[in-house]
């Protein structure tokens, strides 16, 4: 018999379009994946025409890590352990995404207190990962001062993570139904600190970097994507606001009652690297808006954790005193409990713009699938078109401008 | 004309590009008479906030037998399959054993190239035997040296800054010494 010819799509051919042999000017040059500009392992296939960009093909798979097949292995509980490990910058975001799909699924009501903290939390994660991003960007053009300020800033934050939830990167602190422990007494203190000083600090970084004319002129008119592109590439987060779409999952879809916050979406129209540059920026000040106002609201005591029997782990005090407490206790830390059959789909606004968990459950103690929908990776296929046509060194100015994280990008 | 008014143009670019930079510049000085940010750690104790989770110590009662009861429920509890326990009886009286209980764990074992610190298993003991530290110096130079013993962890307790052992108590913690951690507990 003979084998079926294979007809592969002209559209996966032009993806690949290669260097073409009779124009001896063009080359085709790797960047990455060791190239410390590509804030991680993306290895860009750039196809050059002297300096300029041809084509830019983004090989990924280099951070592959299998977290999506790993979380159909652990329990419904033990998966915020790993979901802080994609996008470990914006670690808390992507906790409290998976914790409210299953929490739609169960339809378990989240107490106020712990929806406050988790804002907050969120909102002070949002800040370090746009401080990562603004260190790292400025640095690519040649901005070392403004990485060390950065970086010093984010230093507070993460002693803050580490003050509540005892890690800095990995926190695991959001849980299916709330948090996992209530504040700390010299939480607020160290909040209220941080947040004094950002203002000035954002004032610094005016000051330092948006007023550079050298800055402005390296990102001015780079990597330019239209608003009609930017929506056809289904981009989000601070790259589809650069190009004048005004799209923030914190105001079309709210959840963690983000409806009740006073804040603004900065849009910007320009569609270049400085658009995108001065979102992120106006953001940070609007993050820090919220967390004033999160925190005010955090005064008082409350229950931190849903009031479902099934989710948290009895009182200790009980459970060593009672037997029937100390199997349900048992029972619930090695078995775990079980998610009602169904699908469900919940988004949330990252740092990088719309991440979502398509969650699917069958009934038993580990979800049957956890489908995610990172921002970075979908940000990232846009890359080739916001860089054709520029020079090879602003690639590098794009780069950052969208802001990935190759472990969202590879899952 | 034009060619004149490209040379002002570009004296513009350089007078403005001047003057941003400086403007820069101005920042940059203004921290210098700053406090250093910066502690240099092995000389200079670090502060660490109580909730930190470092490496786990397994804890004794005040009569210095141990809590754990070998019920596996932190191995269970583990999403990261880190901790091999292998469970004994020992029928001796209260005075003689080494564990609170008839059952002990004559094997305690934590993988540290599988752990990550979750703090799952310290929420599921039932004894509170397994605890965090505050430990964070891990450097070895084998995989095989990052599996921790159970006399490691059973150690690891009398490293904690404010952990003083008590007269039941202190035979262990000389048998087991080790430095206390150069740490600030906030
Ligand atoms: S901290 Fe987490 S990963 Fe480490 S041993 Fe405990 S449960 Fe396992
Ligand atoms: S450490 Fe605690 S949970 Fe683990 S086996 Fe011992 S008693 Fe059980």
């Amino acid at each position: 018999m003979q084998p079926k010819e294979i007809v592969v799509p002209t559209s996966s051919i032009s993806m690949l379009r290669r260097p073409d042999p009779l124009a001896d000017t063009q080359m085709t040059v790797s960047l990455g994946p060791q190239h410390p500009s590509t804030h991680g392992v993306l290895r860009l296939e750039l196809v050059l025409d002297g300096e300029t960009v041809v084509n830019a093909i983004p090989d990924i798979g280099y951070l592959h890590t299998g977290i999506e097949k790993t979380m159909e292995k652990e329990k419904w509980q033990q998966v915020v352990t790993i979901t802080c490990r994609m996008d470990y910058l914006n670690s808390m975001g992507n906790d409290l995404g998976y914790c409210l799909a299953v929490e739609k699924l169960m339809g378990v009501e989240v107490p106020k207190r712990a929806q406050d903290l988790r804002v907050l939390l969120t909102e002070l994660n949002r800040l370090s990962s746009h401080l990562v991003w603004f260190g790292t960007h400025a640095m690519d053009l040649g901005a070392m001062t403004a990485f060390f300020y950065a970086f010093t800033e984010r230093e507070r934050i993460l002693d803050i993570f580490e003050c509540v939830s005892g890690a800095r990167l990995h926190q695991s602190y959001f849980i299916i139904g709330g948090v996992r422990w209530d504040i700390p007494e010299n939480f607020p203190a160290l909040v209220r600190d941080l947040l004094d000083r950002f203002r000035n600090f954002l004032d610094e970084c005016r000051r330092l970097v948006t007023g550079n004319r050298i800055f402005q002129r390296r990102t001015k008119g780079v990597g330019v994507i239209s608003k009609k592109d930017a929506i056809d590439w289904g981009l989000s987060g601070p790259t589809i606001r650069g190009s004048g779409v005004n799209w923030d999952v914190r105001k079309a879809e709210p959840y963690s009652g983000y409806d009740t916050y006073d804040f603004r979406v900065p849009v910007y129209h320009d569609g270049d690297v400085w658009s995108r540059y001065l979102v992120r920026m106006d953001e940070m000040e609007e993050s820090v808006k919220i967390c004033y106002e999160a925190l005010d609201r955090l005064k008082g005591s409350g229950s931190v954790m849903a009031d479902h029997p099934k989710l948290n782990l009895p009182e200790r005090d009980l459970m060593k005193q009672h037997i029937d407490v100390m199997i349900h206790h048992f029972l619930l830390a090695s078995e775990g409990f079980t998610v009602p059959i169904g699908e469900v789909y919940q988004s949330i606004e990252s740092a990088r713009g719309e991440l979502g968990y398509y969650v699917v459950s069958d009934g038993a103690e580990r979800p049957y699938r956890v489908r995610v929908r990172a921002p970075s990776y979908v940000n990232l296929s846009a890359l080739p078109a916001m860089v054709e046509g520029q020079l090879l060194a602003d690639v590098v100015a794009v780069i950052g401008s969208i802001d990935i994280v190759l472990g969202d990008v590879d899952r | 004309m034009s060619i004149l008014s490209n040379i002002i143009d570009a004296a513009k670019e350089v007078v403005e590009v001047a003057r941003t930079t400086a403007q820069g510049m101005s920042v940059t000085l203004s921290h210098i008479p700053t406090r250093k940010e910066t502690v240099s750690y092995p000389e200079e104790a670090v502060t660490i906030y109580r909730r930190f989770r470092g490496e786990h110590f397994l804890d004794v009662n005040e009569d210095g037998k141990e809590k754990c009861v070998s019920c596996f429920l932190c191995a269970a509890a583990c999403p990261a399959d880190a901790i091999y326990i292998e469970g004994a009886e020992d029928q001796r009286p209260y005075e003689e054993r080494i564990g609170q209980d008839h059952r002990y764990a004559k094997v305690y074992q934590i993988d540290y190239g599988r752990c990550i610190l979750c703090g799952f298993c310290v929420d599921a003991c039932p004894t509170d035997a397994i605890n965090h530290g505050h430990n964070f110096e891990w450097a070895v130079f084998t995989p095989g040296e990052m599996v921790k013993d159970k006399d490691f962890l059973l150690a690891n307790k009398w490293r904690e800054p404010d952990v003083t052992p008590n007269e039941n108590q202190l035979h262990l913690a000389a048998r087991q010494k080790m430095d206390k951690l150069n740490i600030i507990l906030k």
